[in-house]
C-alpha cells in the first residue's frame, strides 16, 4: 500500500491499462469441458444444423485425432489441454432466441457499450454494421434490413446455416479445408458461431461491416468462423475486433476465416486484435492461433488483409492469400506489437498461381519489454505466374534491451518471369530520437507515441478513418509505460 | 545577473571526464562563440545544457534564470525556453515535420500559460518563418528530417528555433556541412533572432561562421575547460595560428 498520491496514480494507470477486463455476470448455457464425438453432437444439435454440417464436423474431428501439435513457430507455449477446455458457451436466451435488438438481455447491450460498441442502431451515426459475438454465440446484428435491400447477407453463421444452406456447402472450406492444420482442424470440428457475408454480383456493400468478438466465460475456448464471399464485381471492407477479460489462465481461440473473391471483386479485411495479453509477468491471456486465408479466384480480383495486433498472450497467424486469378491482387499491412511478455508470431503467405499477380507486404514490428516478435513469411511463385510481382518491406521497431526481434522471410520463386523483392529494417527506438522530440518541449509519451505512430503510418492508412484514430490509441495503451 | 551561469562543471561520460571545471556566463542579449580543438568537450557541453541522458555531472552547478537547470527534465528546459540546434538532426520516419513543430510548440506555449495554437494559427505563424529561411511549403510534411540534405537539416533546425522562440539557443556545429550558400542563410536566420532578452551560445569548428553571425565573447575550450576568452579578435588569430599556443600559455599560467 502507498501513500504517496503520485504512486496512487501510478497504480490507477497501471491498474486501467487493460480496459475491457472486466467479466459480465450472466447465466450461460455452458457445456462440461472435453472433447469427443458426443460433444460435436451436442453443439451442432443445440444449432440445429443440417446434416451436411454435422458430418463435415465429425470428419475434421476425426482427422484432427490423427494430427500433432505443431511446434515449428518461434514461440514458447505453455501445454494445452485440450479436455479442460469447455467448447461452447452460451448466455441464456428465451426459447426462440432475440428477434430484434429489443430482445437481446440488457447486460449483454451494457457489456457492449462499455466495450464502446453500442449496438443500439440509432446510436450509430457512422454507417457501420455490427455483429457481436459473445463467447459461443452470435448475440446481435445491425442493420440487416438495409444491407438486405442491397442484396447483401451479413449474418451470424448459425443463421447462414439456417437460411443459406446452399452457399455455406458450397464455399465452406474451399479456401481453409478441414485437413488444412490442427487449429484449423480443431475450429472446423467444434466451432460455434462467427459471422457470414455475401455480396452478390456487382453490388458495392453501402457500409462497413464488422464483427466483434468478445470472450466472457472463463475455461472457455472460442472457435468461431468467418466467411465472406464477393462475387464478380462487389466489393466490401470488413473489420473484426475482438477482446476479454483478464483471467490468470489463459484461453484459446482458434478462429479460422475464408475469404472467397470472383472476378474483379475486391475485399478489404481489417482486424484491430486486443486481445487480453496478460499482466505484466506473463500470467493469463489469450492464445490466439488463427488461420486467416484469401482466395482470389477470379481475374483482376483484390484481397488486402490490414491487422494490428496488439493483443494476446500469443499472436500465431498469417493471413493469406492465393492469387488464382490472372492480374489479380494480394496486400497484407500489419503492425504487430510484443510489450512484456507477449510473443508474436505472424506473417503472410502469398502464393502467385495466374499470370501478372501482384502482391505487396508491408510488416512493422514493435516489440517492448520482454516481447518475442517474429515475422514469418512465405512469397511462393509457381511456373505458371508469369510475370508475378512481389514486395515485401518489414520493419522491427526495438523499445528497451530485453526484447527480440525476429525475421524469417521465405521464398520460392519458379518462374524466371517474376520479380520479388524484400527489404528489412531493424531499429531501436533512438534515444535520439526521443531526445530530439524531448528537446522540443514534447513529453516523453506524446514523443514515444508519436516515433511509435510514425513508425506504423504506412499501415495505420490502410484502416477505415475511425478505427485508425482507435488503433493509434490501443498503440499508445499497449506500450504505456515501456519506455523510460 | 546572467541568464546562464555555468561554475566549475565537472562531466564524466563513462570513464571519461570530459569536462574538468568549465565556467561560463552568458547575459541576455549576447553571442557567445566556443571554439575548441576535436574532443574537447563542447558538444558535450551543451548536450548536458539540454538535458541529454548518458553524462554525470561530478561537481558544479548551472543556473539560469536563476533556477538550478541539472535538476530540470530535458522537456522541462525546453518548455522554459531553452533550445539545442542538434548538430546531427535525427530521422524521425513517418511524422510530419510540421506535426512534431506543432507539438513542441504548444507543449512550450501550455507551459507559458498561453492558449495553444489551433492549426491554421500555427500555419501562418510556420509559413512566415518559413520565408526566413527559404523554405517551401514541402517541408511540412515531409517526415521529420526524413531523407533531408545536410543543409536542409541545419535550416530545419534554425526554423524550429524561430517557431519556438527561446531565451537561451545553443547551436551545435550548425555551419558544419554546409556550403556557402546555406550557410548565408543559416546565419541571417540566425541574426534575425537576435533579440536583446535571448542569449546564443554556439559551438563552432571555423571563425568563418562567425564572419557571418559576429559574437560578442570567443571562448577557447581545451581538455574540458575554458583556457582563453576574447572578444571576437580572438577567433581570428585562432584560424591563424591554431589551437597549441593557447594550451601552452594556459600551462604556463
Amino acid at each position: 500500500m502507498s501513500s504517496n498520491p503520485r504512486d496512487e496514480s501510478l497504480e490507477a494507470l497501471v491498474g486501467q491499462k487493460y480496459r475491457h477486463g472486466f467479466v459480465t455476470d450472466i447465466e450461460a448455457d455452458t457445456v462440461p469441458p472435453g472433447l469427443n464425438e458426443d460433444v460435436i453432437r451436442l453443439i451442432s444439435h443445440k444449432k440445429g444444423e443440417p446434416q451436411f454440417m454435422l458430418d463435415w464436423r465429425l470428419k475434421a474431428y476425426r482427422h484432427w485425432l490423427t494430427m500433432r501439435e505443431p511446434h515449428w513457430a518461434h514461440l514458447r507455449i505453455a501445454p494445452l489441454d485440450y479436455q479442460a477446455i469447455s467448447y461452447y458457451s452460451a448466455p441464456k436466451a428465451r426459447e426462440d432466441g432475440p428477434k430484434s435488438l429489443d430482445e437481446v438481455d440488457p447486460k449483454l447491450l451494457e457489456t457492449y457499450d462499455k466495450l464502446g460498441i453500442p449496438l443500439h442502431e440509432r446510436a450509430r451515426l457512422a454507417g457501420v454494421a455490427v455483429d457481436a459475438v459473445f463467447d459461443s454465440v452470435s448475440v446481435a446484428t445491425t442493420f440487416k434490413e438495409r444491407l438486405g435491400k442491397a442484396g447483401v447477407i451479413f449474418c451470424s453463421f448459425s443463421e447462414a446455416v439456417q437460411k443459406h444452406p446452399e452457399l455455406v456447402e458450397k464455399y465452406l472450406g474451399t479456401v481453409v479445408p478441414y485437413t488444412d492444420n490442427y487449429f484449423a482442424t480443431l475450429n472446423s470440428a467444434v466451432f460455434t458461431d462467427g459471422s457470414f457475408v455475401f455480396v452478390p454480383k456487382g453490388v458495392r456493400c453501402p457500409m462497413e461491416l464488422s464483427t466483434y468478438f468478445r470472450i466472457n466465460a472463463a475455461k472457455t475456448g472460442q472457435f468461431e468462423r468467418t466467411l465472406i464471399v464477393a462475387e464478380e464485381g462487389a466489393y466490401v471492407s470488413y473489420l473484426e475486433g475482438c477482446t476479454a477479460p483478464m483471467r490468470d489462465e489463459n484461453q484459446l481461440h482458434a478462429a479460422v476465416v475464408e475469404l472467397v473473391a470472383l472476378d474483379d471483386a475486391t475485399i478489404k479485411y481489417s482486424t484491430v486484435q486486443n486481445w487480453y495479453p496478460g499482466d505484466k509477468e506473463g500470467k493469463g491471456g489469450i492464445y490466439n492461433f488463427v488461420t486467416k486465408r484469401g482466395a482470389c479466384r477470379g481475374k483482376r480480383s483484390k484481397i488486402s488483409w490490414t491487422q494490428v495486433e496488439t493483443g494476446s498472450a500469443i499472436t500465431w497467424k498469417y493471413p493469406s492469400c492465393i492469387l488464382t486469378g490472372d492480374n489479380s491482387i494480394g496486400e497484407f499491412y500489419s503492425v504487430a506489437v510484443a510489450n512484456n511478455y507477449q510473443q508474436a508470431d505472424t506473417g503472410t503467405k502469398m502464393i502467385h498461381i495466374g499470370r501478372n499477380t501482384r502482391s505487396t507486404i508491408v510488416s512493422k514490428g514493435i516489440s517492448a519489454g520482454h516481447g518475442q516478435n517474429s515475422y514469418r513469411g512465405l512469397v511462393k511463385v509457381l511456373p505458371s505466374a508469369i510475370n508475378a510481382r512481389n514486395h515485401t518491406q518489414c520493419d522491427s521497431l526495438l523499445m528497451g534491451d530485453l526484447c527480440g526481434a525476429h525475421t524469417f522471410p521465405y521464398m520460392e520463386v519458379r518462374t524466371p518471369t517474376a520479380s520479388v523483392e524484400h527489404e528489412a529494417t531493424t531499429s531501436k527506438i533512438g534515444d535520439d530520437q526521443l531526445f530530439y522530440c524531448l528537446s522540443r518541449g514534447i513529453s516523453e509519451e506524446d514523443a514515444v507515441n508519436m516515433i511509435v505512430n510514425g513508425f506504423c503510418k504506412a499501415v495505420f492508412k490502410e484502416l477505415p478513418m475511425e478505427f485508425a484514430v482507435e488503433a493509434q490509441n490501443l498503440l499508445a495503451v499497449s506500450l504505456e509505460g515501456s519506455v523510460g | 545577473m546572467s541568464m546562464l551561469k555555468i561554475e566549475n562543471l565537472h562531466v564524466r561520460a563513462g570513464d571519461k571526464q570530459v569536462l574538468t571545471g568549465l565556467s561560463l556566463e552568458v547575459a541576455a542579449g549576447e553571442v557567445h562563440a566556443i571554439m575548441g580543438p576535436n574532443g574537447s568537450g563542447k558538444s558535450t557541453l551543451v548536450q548536458v545544457l539540454a538535458g541529454r541522458e548518458g553524462y554525470e555531472v561530478t561537481a558544479g552547478s548551472v543556473s539560469y534564470n536563476g533556477r538550478d537547470l541539472l535538476a530540470l527534465p530535458p522537456e522541462e528546459r525546453a518548455r522554459e525556453g531553452v533550445f539545442l540546434a542538434f548538430q546531427y538532426p535525427v530521422e524521425i520516419p513517418g511524422v510530419n515535420n510540421v506535426y512534431l513543430l506543432k507539438a513542441g510548440l504548444n507543449a512550450v506555449r501550455k507551459h507559458r500559460g498561453l492558449a495553444e495554437f489551433d492549426a491554421f494559427e500555427f500555419l501562418t505563424l510556420v509559413r512566415e518563418k518559413m520565408k526566413l529561411m527559404h523554405m517551401d511549403d514541402s517541408f511540412l510534411n515531409r517526415g521529420v528530417n526524413e531523407g533531408f540534405s545536410g543543409g536542409e537539416k541545419k535550416r530545419n533546425e534554425i526554423l524550429q528555433m524561430a517557431v519556438l522562440e527561446p531565451s537561451l539557443a545553443l547551436l551545435d556545429e550548425t555551419d558544419s556541412g554546409l556550403d556557402i550558400d546555406a550557410l548565408r542563410v543559416v546565419a541571417n536566420g540566425v541574426n534575425s533572432l537576435r533579440r536583446p532578452d535571448r542569449a546564443i551560445v554556439m559551438v563552432t569548428h571555423y571563425q568563418r561562421l562567425l564572419d557571418y553571425i559576429q559574437p560578442d565573447r570567443v571562448h577557447v575550450l581545451s581538455g574540458g575547460r575554458i583556457l582563453k576568452s576574447g572578444d571576437k579578435s580572438l577567433a581570428l588569430e585562432l584560424e591563424k595560428r591554431g589551437y597549441d599556443w593557447v594550451r601552452q600559455e594556459a600551462a604556463v599560467a
